[in-house]
């Protein structure tokens, strides 16, 4: 019963994140809910690994290699947000349209 | 149900109530500094599941990439781009506020009832919580080092775009071109070249934006 606890509360996470992802007006928010979802499929990788596959734990390998992931996206997202913050001297997102249309 | 097992599972409800409530912090709250100390506790408390996940090296990990860079550079950009303006409000603004709610309310329901249905193959046997890291290790160079050596270059590849994505760039200044530039440049103190020591980055001498504003 242990592995469902932690799935749902994986699940439980990445909606969360997704909430924020979608209702953020600030940019380094948006960011933050990203990293909240890669925490929740991290914990996911990590409660598979723990009871499917104690012996060899290929899960907590994958768990390393998104953390690296994640800390380079975390560097870029930020510098995209400073150079977006230089040029539009703002960090709505609503105002960040200059692909849009 | 012994005392270890009683321990995990009162440790495992704190660490989760802990996780979900800085996580609600993080995404509800409309000060920025405050979600980004609670994106912290968010991480902490992942950290604290990884541990009773009989995961000390990814916990460790955890707390070292996570708490130690990742969350303080996300409180540098915050203090970079500290500038205190009222989002305008967006017509309509709550049909997109109740309709995320709904998709990620029904995104979680079906997550938790395919958990809860599927038949999961546990493995019978404990894994070994201090031979993880040896395990890891071979792992990391054994089949998986083509994605480790990726890996690597990846955050080479991330290290050089941030600095240059993030980088000042100095515009020869012509007159005519200088009036229209004014629009877009970042109201901020430009920075002394002499009196900044050379080592020093960008980020660090960039002055705080907001003395300049009001």
């Amino acid at each position: 019963m242990q592995l469902q606890y932690f799935l749902i509360l994986a699940a439980a996470l990445f909606c969360i994140g997704i909430y924020g992802l979608i209702n953020s007006r600030n940019a380094v928010r948006v960011l933050m809910s990203v990293e909240l979802m890669l925490n929740a499929v991290n914990l996911n990788l990590m409660a598979f690994s723990n009871y499917l596959d104690p012996i060899d734990v290929k899960g907590q390998v994958f768990t390393v290699f998104v953390i690296a992931i994640a800390a380079a996206e975390a560097a870029v997202g930020l510098a995209i947000v400073l150079a977006i913050y230089r040029n539009r001297d703002t960090v709505d997102m609503e105002q960040f349209n200059l692909l849009k249309w | 149900m012994n005392l270890a097992d009683g321990v995990q599972l009162v440790s495992l409800a704190l660490l989760s109530a802990m996780m979900l409530g800085a996580a609600l912090g993080v995404v509800l709250l409309t000060n920025v500094v405050y979600s980004a100390f609670l994106l912290g506790g968010t991480f902490i408390s992942v950290a604290g599941l990884y541990l009773l996940l009989n995961a000390d090296f990814v916990a460790f990990a955890q707390v070292l990439i996570y708490v130690g860079a990742v969350n303080v550079l996300i409180i540098f950009a915050i203090m970079l781009v500290n500038k205190r303006q009222d989002f305008a409000p967006v017509a309509k603004g709550w049909i997109r506020k109740a309709a995320t709610a709904v998709v990620c309310l029904g995104l979680f329901a079906l997550l938790t009832t395919m958990v809860l249905v599927t038949p999961w193959a546990l493995s019978p046997e404990m894994g070994a919580a201090a031979g993880a890291i040896v395990t890891i290790g071979q792992h990391f160079f054994t089949d998986y080092l083509l994605p480790f050596e990726l890996a690597s270059i990846l955050l080479l590849m991330a290290l050089v775009g941030a600095i240059i994505l993030a980088r000042r760039e100095f515009l020869l200044e012509e007159p005519e071109l200088a009036t229209e530039q004014r629009v877009l440049t970042l109201p901020e103190r430009p920075r002394e070249l002499a009196g900044a020591a050379p080592g020093a980055s960008d980020r660090t001498t960039t002055t705080n934006p907001s003395d300049q504003n009001n």
